[in-house]
């Protein structure tokens, strides 16, 4: 053993006492490994209330105060902008028809199995077009290019192709959810270090397995943030459809509710359906996409807790 | 050349270079691009790394060290020679650690098990030797931004061996380290390596570096590469960066870099 100056303090910080006797290095490790070690903590609950919780509901009630006080200054006539709680009576309306959750219902279960398929659909072409280079070459501006064209416009087309009926409001879905969902896997697969791919090799996995193992956890967060879109898509295009489609087969939506209540010059009706809407668009996504990417963030170490 | 001057549980100072070697290197060029068209990075590379032999090449930056460790690793195809490798896919280390985020410390481990066939009840507990080994032992459940540099490189180790092979390539593996961490894995990797009798072929271009951890180093130069110089480093083990005989020896091949790198100034 070379003969060399024992650490005495740092042997004695080694809790493992893994430490052979002459090789103060291990005790200089130990501190070293204490010392570095990144310390990760949570912000607590009261801080969340008060930081995240707080500021949107004072946003919502200063609307609402707002649009109080112009209603009661008689600013337009009132069967222009009626007073929240006539929206409000909608609502309960609504709720003593009983028709309220079907309603909401009908809509969700639209957009949700909708979408369900299009993740189904645009998660294998978004890896053949992220991988696949001819496939990329003819497919990703096919892609790009749908992505951008408002699917209201494929309305008109799918009521003719497939009749006034679910499978027009489905594949309405589709044309405007897929293209976002598979750009988004697309991206967040180029975004993947090539490192980790090399890394991956290395450890033996190739095709299916490198797929699996590396190339699509390492593109979750790009995958997720298409996701997400892709539900916003999913919802305003369905909104749009049932707004535009109307038939005794399709049952009541939020959309063919929205139209029947301006059918009917009821605008109280209509902002409900507006503010239904709404609600339900953000209630997903703060509910459902919101969670599962800041937990995929945090356990990335990508996500700052404090600010 | 002084022999066996071994302590027992200590490597011996120099490779045995009776048997098979574990990596055999013969006539290797590469070239980028278009052969003969496009100036070869590596020109005719003969190395044979004996088993259980430490070696460090040493080069200039872009004389094609990491190239050469690509296509050992098989990552990449020579232009022309051949590479054998002793027994199965030989695990690589890079200069940054590439522990994949989205899994946990052992989970990484575990994944090369995996990938190398370990029957899913044996991983764990495999997992936990491995992490113990580097002196990670209640480090299993980390995140890998939780871990330090220097912590993290050992896990790194301990996901390398994983793959069960006897060779062990590392491409700089330390280089982004303070000197005191680095001190630290140099202690750890010639322990690990004498324990586990590995094979290891270590790039590096810190000479000290390669004078404490290597039983031969061998400069390239640069473009073309080409084994330039050899050194048995008959030092035992365990040494100490900062000690006066691996100064010494540093000295003179930093002298010998030197002029591989001036010559190229003169053309
Ligand atoms: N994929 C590639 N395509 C074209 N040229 C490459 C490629 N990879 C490496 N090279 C070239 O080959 C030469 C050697 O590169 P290499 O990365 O092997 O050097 P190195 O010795 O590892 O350098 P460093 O010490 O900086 O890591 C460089 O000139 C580099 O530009
Ligand atoms: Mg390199």
């Amino acid at each position: 053993m070379a003969s060399t100056e024992t650490a005495a303090v740092a042997e004695t910080e080694n809790p493992a006492g893994t430490a052979a006797p002459g090789s103060d290095l291990h005790g200089v490790e130990a501190g070293l490994d204490a010392l570095d070690a990144v310390q990760v903590q949570r912000t607590p609950l009261t801080q969340v209330l008060r930081q995240k919780v707080l500021p949107p509901v004072l946003g919502v009630l200063l609307v609402l105060a707002l649009w109080q006080l112009v209603y009661s200054l008689h600013v337009t006539p009132s069967y222009k902008l009626p007073s929240p709680l006539a929206v409000w009576q909608s609502l309960q309306d609504l709720w003593y028809q009983g028709t309220l959750f079907s309603i909401v219902w009908t809509s969700i279960w639209r957009g949700i199995s909708g979408f369900v398929a299009a993740v189904v659909i645009g998660t294998p072409i978004g890896l053949l077009v992220a991988r696949v280079r001819p496939v990329r070459a003819a497919v990703a501006p096919v892609l790009s290019g749908l992505q951008s064209l408002p699917s209201v416009a494929w309305v008109p087309a799918a009521v003719i192709w497939l009749g006034i009926n679910d499978s027009a409001m489905y594949a309405v879905i589709l044309l405007g959810a897929v293209p976002s969902i598979a750009n988004g896997l697309i991206s967040g697969i180029d975004q993947v270090p090539p490192l980790f791919l090399r890394a991956g090799r290395t450890l033996g996995a190739r095709g299916l397995s490198g797929a699996r193992h590396i190339l699509l956890p390492a593109a979750l967060p790009g995958y997720l943030a298409g996701l997400k879109q892709g539900w916003a898509f999913s919802w305003r295009s369905l909104m749009a459809a049932e707004l535009i489609a109307s038939s005794p087969d399709l049952g009541i939506g939020l959309g063919r509710y929205l139209e029947n209540q301006r059918d009917s010059s009821n605008m109280a009706g209509v902002l409900l359906g507006i503010i239904l809407i709404l609600v339900v668009g953000v209630a997903i996504d703060l509910l459902v996409f919101s969670p599962v990417e800041r937990r995929v963030l945090r356990s990335r170490g990508l996500l700052q807790t404090s600010r | 050349m002084s022999t066996a001057l071994t302590t027992p549980n200590e490597a011996p100072v120099l490779a045995d270079r009776s048997g098979a070697p574990a990596v055999r290197i013969a006539g290797v060029h590469k070239t980028f691009g278009r052969p003969g068209a496009d100036a070869p990075v590596l020109d005719d590379i003969n190395l044979d790394v004996a088993a259980g032999e430490f070696l460090c090449l040493l080069g200039a930056s872009g004389c094609g060290k990491s190239t050469l460790l690509n296509l050992v690793a098989g990552l990449d195809r020579p232009t022309a020679g051949t590479i054998e490798v002793a027994g199965a896919r030989p695990a690589l280390m890079f200069q940054e650690h590439a522990l994949f985020p989205w899994l946990t410390a052992g989970k990484n481990i575990e994944l090369a098990l995996r990938l190398n066939g370990v029957p899913r009840a044996e991983r764990r507990p495999e997992a936990e030797r491995l992490l113990e080994l580097v002196r990670l032992a209640g480090s299993y459940g980390k995140r890998v931004h939780e871990l330090s540099g220097g912590m993290r490189q050992r896990v790194a180790m301990a996901r390398a061996l994983a793959q069960g092979s006897k060779v062990l390539l590392m491409d700089e593996p330390f280089a982004a380290l303070d000197a005191i961490t680095r001190d630290v894995l140099h202690e750890e990797i010639t322990r690990i390596w004498s324990e586990r009798q590995l094979t290891v072929l270590f790039v590096t271009h810190n000479v000290r570096e390669a004078v404490r951890l290597a039983q031969r180093v061998v400069l390239l130069s640069s473009r073309p590469g080409r084994v330039a110089k050899q050194w048995e480093i008959d030092l035992p083990q365990p040494r100490r960066i900062e000690s006066a005989c691996v100064a010494d020896l540093s000295v003179e091949i930093t002298e010998d870099l030197r002029r591989e790198i001036r010559r190229h100034g003169q053309h």
